[in-house]
């Protein structure tokens, strides 16, 4: 019995705890993804690093308050100045939208030339970022760093096993469980949100309903802006920030959305956990479990991984493409173009 | 094929610019920019008929340009005897047991008819094949890794010219190609751009874990030349006496000399493409591939199979990235995985599409040249800015210094401004199709 308790803390500990923040900050950036895509109608390449610019203004903004003695106490300064950053990532798309991406909405030019566009504008952001904040690693984190630290947990339960809960982790999952609530409730209650959804679906009846499509444009750059900042800090907090991770953060993030179904939200939400999860367990070294369920004759001599931990990105590759190859819509029918 | 006076102008620029750097800089510099520039010209002629013929939107060039670097290695590299016999056959067996597995399940998917006995026994095949395959790969990685890890611990190559790397660069390309386009190809667009942006990390993400294929990060130098070394000919009299009556030393003559030599082999295979692509755009299956980028449903009404075509022009282009890659590595003569970037293998080839004129050959090499040699000499140009920018700030104050370190990050910037500025205002690009 006690093994058996043991090896579920072993299994909270290093596959669920993470792969639950990780799938918590994927589908917030899938959110975005699939957002863009509902109501711009492209699949947006620039989106890591909107994020990565986001998380840059956020880390600005803290290093100023840390700078100045302001803080939250046990929680990361970062929480503090994550409005800001947003703020800042706001005005960053909607310069971007007015002098980039307008022109081709006018023109109605096809998605893939918006999707060609995207990838300018990622150049530009990659740049723009690096030039600010350096190519470098960043640590912004401060605060307490444990929920609940491996040595407490075992006093405290007196199992072999520790658990450990990083704090960046429960900011990582009630942020996101907030961020979601309002957003669902942004598209279901208000009149913008229903707006959006018309215009999401329909087009050419949504602007025959009076609808104003730039005010609609307008709102899902500003909804996109706050998650893919959101989902760029937290990523941050939990890891570190770094432009180039962010850059590669793309695939995951598309898989996730297309694992989902493309421009439907609750698919981005499934499909982020989706990817976390078979990411983590995948790469997980899976001794440690097993040597409390087997007996002790069977117990495994290797480590029982099944891939690297550099293969990641093999494995949201081949999930994306068992969904493709077998459900080309997504999990939740998303939509097509 | 014709000429218009602005397209020989441009040309005649681009060759300017380049002649520009060799009086200014060094003729060194000025050819091996030239070198890079035809190999640059080349990816963008296989991303051209992609995308420029077929409207196929391929972003994993990155990935075939490095699956030609590996080829450049399996082919030259000499065998490694010893890994060989170590572990060489247990590292074949475990691949052909993986391959067999994938086999095995796909047959049982196709023949079978849809039940939980199907689903049951496709499990069961594919996870006892991975152990399977686990079992029998592991240790012989593990005994080859083991081969004097500091100068080999890999199988090494076949030990043949590196020139015979070039073709099998671009079929292994090609098999990875059609892995994909199988799947992804008929499907929407954004899916092909999201599968080739995987199947590009993975590629380096193998290059960079599979020690025993190309030992990873510790790289692989040395690798053999298809043109003799500057030692030799510095210690060739005739050379060096040949090098004294063009008044040059015998040590810059020999450095370009070995470029001129990279230099004739790249435009060769240039040359050859861009008449074979001329010829097969010309002719009435360049037409149909024309008429199904136009529209797509109208030419499958009249009996043409679209996502055959499609899958077809997807296969050649990656083949062309692949061989691009293999004449790469040749050039620098080792292989470092960790030096494959999204940003500067795939993105950077697109920028010289567009720049150039998507769906003109002529266009894409003109892109190719222009566009390597902007991201080369931007990085100075930038230095030379934020010289300018910065030289009425205090000495060693913390913005300056920043500044001046930041001039290198100036070439994304200027590639994504490039890039904008081209789709808004010359969308068809320098030189537009015809």
């Amino acid at each position: 019995m006690i093994d058996f308790l043991n090896a579920i803390v072993a299994l909270s500990n290093f596959v669920i705890v993470p792969a639950i923040a990780y799938g918590s900050q994927l589908a917030l950036g899938a959110l975005g993804v699939t957002l863009i895509y509902g109501i711009l109608r492209f699949s947006n390449f620039a989106h890591g690093d909107t994020m990565a610019s986001g998380a840059m203004f956020t880390i600005f903004v803290t290093w100023w308050m840390q700078s100045a003695g302001i803080n939250l106490g046990p929680l990361p300064t970062a929480l503090l100045a994550l409005p800001f950053g947003i703020l800042g990532c706001m005005i960053l798309v909607l310069f971007t939208d007015r002098f980039v991406y307008r022109f081709y909405r006018a023109q109605k030019a096809k998605p893939v030339i918006l999707v060609i566009v995207s990838m300018g504008v990622m150049f530009i952001m990659n740049g723009l970022v690096r030039f600010a904040i350096g190519p470098g690693e960043q640590r912004f984190s401060d605060g307490e760093r444990f929920i609940i630290n491996a040595r407490e947990f075992k006093e405290l339960t007196g199992l072999r096993e520790g658990l450990a809960i990083k704090t960046s982790q429960g900011i990582t999952v009630i942020t996101a469980v907030i961020v979601v609530a309002l957003l669902f409730w942004f598209l279901n209650r208000t009149r913008t949100g229903k707006s959006m959804r018309a215009y999401s679906d329909n087009e050419d009846l949504a602007l025959l309903s009076g609808i104003n499509p730039e005010r609609v444009v307008m709102y899902t750059w500003l909804l996109v802006a706050a998650l893919a900042t959101t989902a760029g800090v937290l990523y941050g907090l939990d890891k570190s920030f770094k432009p180039f991770t962010y850059f590669q953060l793309l695939l995951p993030i598309f898989a996730s959305a297309i694992v989902g179904g493309l421009g439907n939200p609750i698919g981005a939400i499934a499909g982020g956990f989706v990817i976390a999860f078979s990411e983590i367990t995948i790469t997980y070294a899976w001794k440690k479990v097993l040597i409390y369920l087997m007996p002790e004759q069977l117990e495994p001599s290797g480590l029982v991984q099944l891939l690297s931990t550099d293969y990641k990105f093999a494995v949201s590759f081949v999930i994306l493409l068992i969904v493709l190859l077998f459900k080309p819509t997504g999990l939740f029918s998303g939509k097509t173009v | 094929m014709t000429f218009p006076i602005k397209n020989v102008a441009l040309f005649a620029i681009m060759a300017g610019l380049l002649v520009y750097t060799g009086m200014t800089e060094s003729w060194n510099t000025a050819l091996g920019l030239f070198n890079m520039c035809l190999i640059s010209a080349i990816m963008a002629l296989g991303v051209n008929l992609q995308w420029g013929y077929a409207g196929l939107f391929n972003v994993g060039v990155m990935g075939f340009v490095a699956l030609g670097g590996l080829a450049a290695v399996l082919i030259s590299h000499a065998p490694v005897t010893e890994a060989w016999s170590e572990g060489g056959l247990g590292v074949i067996v475990a691949l052909l047991t993986g391959a067999a597995t994938i086999v095995l399940a796909t047959l049982i998917m196709r023949r079978k008819p849809h039940s939980r006995t199907r689903t049951l026994a496709l499990l069961a095949v594919l996870v006892g094949g991975f152990f399977l395959f686990r079992a029998l790969f592991d240790p012989s990685v593990l005994a080859i890794e083991k081969v004097n890890p500091a100068a080999t611990g890999f199988l090494g190559g076949l030990g043949l010219p590196i020139l015979m790397s070039w073709p099998v660069g671009g079929l292994l390309a090609a098999a990875a190609a059609w892995l994909i386009g199988k799947t992804a190809l008929g499907l929407r667009s954004d899916y092909l751009a999201i599968a080739t942006l995987g199947i590009a990390e993975i590629v380096i993400a193998v290059l960079k874990n599979e020690d025993w294929l190309t030992r990873g990060v510790k790289n692989i130098a040395g690798l053999e030349r298809p043109v003799p070394y500057e030692v030799d000919l510095q210690n060739s009299p005739a050379f060096v006496e040949r090098a004294n009556n063009f008044g040059l030393d015998a040590i810059e003559a020999s450095t370009l000399f070995v470029k001129a030599n990279y230099s004739l082999l790249f435009a060769a295979v240039l040359i050859i493409l861009l008449v074979m692509f001329q010829l097969a755009l010309n002719s009435p299956w360049g037409r149909m591939l024309r008429a199904i980028r136009d529209n797509e449903v109208a030419a499958e009404a009249m009996g043409k199979d679209v996502t055959a075509r499609h899958l077809q022009v997807f296969i050649l282009g990656s083949a062309i990235c692949g061989l691009a890659g293999a004449m790469m590595t040749t050039l620098d003569g080792q292989l470092i995985p960790g030096t494959y970037q999204p940003l500067r293998f795939t993105f950077l080839v697109w920028v010289m599409v567009i720049v150039g004129g998507s769906g003109n050959n002529i266009g894409a090499i003109l892109g190719g040249f222009l566009i390597w040699y902007l991201w080369i000499q931007v990085e100075p140009l930038g230095h030379w800015l934020m010289g300018i920018v910065t030289s009425g700030m205090a000495e060693g104050s913390a913005l300056k210094d920043h500044l001046l370190q930041s001039a290198a990050h100036m070439r994304l910037l200027t590639m994504g401004l490039v890039l904008l500025l081209v789709l808004r205002f010359s969308p068809r690009g320098l030189i537009p199709e015809e």
